[in-house]
């Protein structure tokens, strides 16, 4: 039983090994282009295609464009590089309106195309040959000529909800930074005034005291009809009542 | 005063469920044969067929007003429990009437932008009519103001 099933392993085992091996040849020229670029009328666009070879870039590598234009079945070859060497269109529709910005060495075959029409509408296919890597697809990119460039979906929409979600999170953060900061002023501030009345009673305390020594000439002097101990007392109460005033 | 508790959370449920109902529902255009909401355009005749609607800037201005509604409604309802059990005796429901407030100026401006705007991305002819959802939308928007403002009016007793 234990036998068969380690038979079996072992046998999925070889069929993975032989199924990889079977596949590694496989591994070909791969390129890639964005699917759909949009451009506006008199404008430039920049068609990218990158690529990648499983073989060392070859002196002979050779990056082809071709154009099909929308609604036409034939496909005009718009742009070939080899030997290092690029060879722009010159007497079709792309004529004077094409350059070369790639660099193969980069896996970059790139163009640019200036002065767009509606006429460019189309498929451009970018294909690259990198003997003896020659085995793979090209790779299509669709060219949208507008007037004007349409907002993409949900762009509008995404801002929109986002920032007002954001102004709300920032006005409730800052509300509650306020009324925090407000607090611990107000906290701090309650704070020192009763350290100040404490203060200030123990003073007066102690005021009382002295002045109860020295008082009887001062009060003497003021008042001569009330005793010097009743005129200490009123004087600290005038203290304290100055204090609760000042708190208010 | 619990009458008066579940009037309350009942209206603001009506109100959240007229926000959806506007928003997903097609029948903000209605024409013969075919209806058209914020989210796509549909032909009603014998073959059932929608497609998605435009990008035009104002129609995402107005998905986005109604989304932004519906989120603040259900934030206002969730503040609403939250300051329910939190906040004390005699307080006020600022935050959550505030939040519902905002879910009714979004719904307005919404329908708003939608009535004035709706023949960019919408070819006008005679035959389109404003559908129930549009109504609703307006009628969602003087309920969830109402409802704010008891809100901000409400003391908490007990």
């Amino acid at each position: 039983m234990s036998q068969g099933a380690r038979d079996s392993g072992s046998l999925i085992f070889l069929v993975v090994l032989l199924a990889a091996l079977g596949l590694s040849p496989t591994l070909a020229i791969h390129v890639y282009t964005h699917r759909e670029v949009y451009g506006t009328v008199g404008s430039h666009v920049t068609l990218s295609c990158s690529f990648w070879s499983s073989e060392w870039i070859s002196e002979d590598i050779s990056i082809t464009w071709h154009f099909q234009a929308e609604g036409s079945r034939d496909s005009t070859s718009i742009f070939h590089y080899a030997k290092g060497q690029p060879y722009i269109d010159d007497v079709g529709t792309f004529k004077e309106r094409m350059e070369w910005v790639g660099n193969p060495y980069r896996k970059d075959g790139s163009i640019v195309i200036h002065n767009l029409d509606y006429t460019d509408n189309g498929t451009f296919t970018c294909d690259v040959k990198n003997p003896p890597d020659i085995v793979g697809k090209s790779s299509q990119v669709t060219l949208y000529v507008f007037e004007k460039v349409p907002t993409r979906y949900g762009v509008v929409l995404g801002s929109i909800i986002g920032g007002a979600l954001l102004l709300v999170i920032v006005v409730v953060v800052l509300v509650y930074l306020i009324r925090y900061c407000w607090f611990r002023r107000q906290a701090a501030l309650q704070r020192r005034l009763s350290t100040m009345e404490k203060g200030k009673l123990q003073r007066s305390a102690k005021d009382a005291s002295k002045r109860s020594r020295q008082a009887p000439v001062l009060y003497a002097m003021l008042d001569h009809s009330r005793s010097t101990k009743a005129a200490s007392e009123k004087k600290a109460k005038g203290v304290l009542g100055d204090s609760r005033k000042e708190k208010k | 005063m619990l009458l008066l508790l579940l009037g309350i959370i009942v209206l603001h449920v009506s109100v959240l469920v007229l926000l959806f109902v506007s928003t997903i529902v097609s029948q903000w255009l209605v024409g013969v044969g075919h209806t058209a909401d914020l989210w796509q355009n549909c032909t009603t005749g014998s073959v059932f067929h929608c497609l998605t609607s435009s990008t035009n800037e104002w129609l995402q201005s107005v998905q986005a007003m109604m989304i932004l509604s519906i989120i603040f409604s259900i934030l206002s309802l969730f503040l609403f429990f939250c300051q329910l059990f939190t906040l004390t005796k005699g307080g006020r429901f600022y935050v959550t009437g505030i939040f519902q407030i905002l879910a009714g100026l979004c719904v307005m401006s919404g329908a708003a932008i939608f009535t004035v705007r709706h023949t960019d991305w919408q070819q006008a002819s005679a035959d389109v009519s404003f559908g129930f959802a549009y109504i609703l939308a307006w009628v969602a928007f003087p309920l969830a103001l109402i409802s704010g403002v008891i809100y901000v009016i409400l003391r908490k007793r007990e």
